[in-house]
């Protein structure tokens, strides 16, 4: 097991090195630039402010400078926002994002797997049905709409939680951001425990402990379960960046002050260094994610741990 | 002569029976999957709202009285009036919204049929390829794929469409390049068990060179799966277009897609509901019945699931 972490862990650094690059040559070899703006700078000028950021060198250096100082954890200036460094505009902007993001997740998760495991004990019966139903809807209404939706009847009409904005701790603040993200995961993840669930539910082993007299809720938790979780375990990695995707539009729709508001104006304004800066951010985020999910499902999974 | 006996009467009579039968009709694979999906009634019927959706996208313009680029200045934020021909009200800018949501629609559609044509068309050819090579070559491409799978491809989408201006051309193409990752998984697993079977072994003891049998022998053999896996990503597909549009990133103005009409719709429910309730009422039930349609498709064709 420790073995298999370790190779895990090595073999996550290329993959992160990759991405680095591909995002860095992608933004720099387009054209325009951050000091593009309705009024023309004077050549001097400009040529001292693209000095100042490096600009000036061949891309190749620019690229061993910015990717040596990431390794010492600095992400380099802002380009738009003189003031401020892009490490600390991530810094005020990550924890709130990580907090909307993982609590999301955590209850989606948990949700979709109750709501699932319950559908498909109850298969074809009522209560199947209405979460059948349910996850259609976590599944096909787009994010944006939902959290229009949500703002309009709980925001407005019913004026039971705040439309929008946050204040430093207020829960009632983020119940609806948290929900318009927790849906549509929620429904991904009880759609796949359903379906294999249903699965295990039919594969022999079950009926053998049937026939041994065991009772329902005894199958489930020791024979059913585990077995149902691998799919849904591998889905929660492209999960998660499903929802940091979405929390780009709920940032925007509820006025929340996380990273994902930054990336939309960075990336219109080529502010290279932010835009750079949060995409890494929100990949180390998903690869750390996979990292965990991937031991998860070694633990899970005998099988996967000697290949 | 030992005569007939009652046994060869039999049999005879037998014999002349099947000479002038009919022998009995088989049927094609294709056939039992039509006639599953014929018996799946959520399918059928989500075949029918989407076909309907496709002739009011693309039919329905040639019937209004307005265009989604005509301002009507007398009838400015108006909601639903027939006597004006606003069947679906106006916006801020007095245009009709019918013939709006028309052609939001019809941008929609083409984009997720433009974008799945080419993620099928990548796909197949990557997931064939490294599924018939097998070995170091299928390592590498599919460590590629992993890899892929990995990054926000979002945030990849968003740069592109910043940087290279809103061209909804490269749209659809931008969305179609990231979309085959798993499509390419699916084609090489099914490349990888098709590639034993007698007619490709066939095929090579006939000295056919390594692309002609993945393009001419295993790809046609693929069409399920492949048919299957299209049909749901249209959805995902329109659904990333409208997160886009949504973002200010899709087509630009007077063109619109469902999307951009939503997030204008969206401020203003509250004042304009109808700005609102018609794009989104579209937008969710094609996605519905496209889920719906695939999900027909998946158990059609592919039996053992059930």
């Amino acid at each position: 097991m420790f073995g298999y972490v370790t190779r895990r862990v090595l073999s996550a650094i290329p993959i992160a090195l990759i991405a680095v690059t591909a995002c860095f040559f992608i933004l720099r070899l387009a054209p325009g630039g951050p000091f593009d703006g309705e009024r023309a700078l004077p050549p001097t000028t400009l040529a001292n402010l693209r000095a100042h950021y490096n600009l000036d060198l061949p891309l190749i250096q620019q690229y061993f400078i910015y990717v040596g100082r990431l390794l010492q954890g600095d992400f380099g200036p802002s380009m738009v926002y003189n003031d401020f460094t892009v490490a600390e505009m991530l810094w005020i902007g990550l924890p709130f994002t990580l907090m909307l993001g993982f609590s999301a997740f955590v209850i989606g998760t948990i949700v979709g797997l109750v709501a699932g495991a319950l559908s498909a004990v109850n298969q074809n019966k009522w209560p199947d049905y209405v979460l059948v139903l349910l996850v259609m809807v976590g599944l096909v209404v787009p994010n944006f709409l939902m959290a229009a939706i949500m703002q309009l009847v709980f925001g407005v009409y019913l004026d039971w939680f705040p439309a929008g904005g946050w204040q430093a701790g207020s829960i009632p603040h983020l119940v609806l951001p948290i929900t318009v993200l927790v849906l549509p995961h929620a429904g991904r993840t009880a759609r796949l425990m359903r379906g294999s669930m249903i699965e295990v539910l039919g594969t022999n082993y079950v009926r053998t402990a049937r026939s041994k007299g065991l009772g329902t809720r005894l199958i489930l938790a020791r024979h059913a379960i585990k077995p149902a979780l691998l799919p849904v375990v591998s889905y929660l990695g492209p999960g998660l960046s499903y929802l940091l995707t979405g929390s780009l539009v709920v940032e925007q729709v509820f006025a929340l002050p996380g990273i994902g508001k930054y990336f939309i104006s960075a990336a219109l304004n080529r502010d290279y260094g932010l835009v750079l800066g949060t995409t890494i951010l929100y990949m180390f985020i998903i690869l750390a994610v996979n990292l965990i999910v991937d031991v998860l499902y070694a633990w899970l999974d005998p099988k996967v741990r000697y290949r | 002569m030992a005569g007939i006996t009652g046994k060869d009467a039999v049999l005879s009579e037998y014999a002349r029976k099947l000479e002038t039968l009919d022998a009995p009709k088989g049927r094609s694979l294709t056939q039992d999957a039509i006639r599953r999906l014929a018996r799946n009634k959520a399918a059928v019927l989500s075949i029918f709202v989407v076909g309907f959706i496709i002739l009011f996208a693309f039919v329905g313009p040639y019937f209004l009285p307005w265009t989604y680029d005509k301002i009507d200045w007398s009838g400015i934020r108006k909601p639903p009036n027939f006597e004006a021909g606003h069947f679906a009200g106006t916006d801020q800018n007095g245009r009709d919204m019918l013939a709006r949501i028309m052609q939001g629609t019809q941008m929609s559609l083409i984009v997720a049929g433009v974008a799945t044509l080419v993620s099928v068309f990548i796909g197949v050819c990557y997931g064939a390829i490294a599924g018939y090579f097998g070995g170091k070559v299928d390592a590498v491409m599919m460590r590629f794929v992993d890899i892929m799978y990995a990054l926000p491809y979002i945030l990849f989408v968003i740069i592109l469409v910043v940087i290279f201006g809103r061209n909804p051309v490269l749209l659809f193409v931008g969305i179609g390049c990231l979309e085959w990752l798993t499509m390419a998984r699916i084609v090489r697993g099914q490349t990888m068990s098709i590639k034993e079977r007698e007619f490709v072994e066939a095929a090579k003891a006939g000295g056919a060179k390594p692309w002609t049998i993945i393009f001419r022998h295993i790809v046609p053999n693929l069409t399920g799966p492949v048919v299957i896996y299209a049909t749901l990503t249209v959805p995902e597909i329109i659904l990333t277009e409208s997160f886009l549009s949504y973002l200010g990133l899709g087509v630009q103005e007077p063109q619109t897609s469902l999307g951009t009409l939503i997030s204008f719709g969206a401020p203003v429910a509250e004042t304009l509901p109808w700005m609102l309730i018609g794009p989104a009422v579209v937008l969710v039930s094609l996605l519905l019945c496209l889920t719906y349609i695939g999900d027909g498709l998946r158990d059609a064709l592919d039996p053992k699931d059930r």
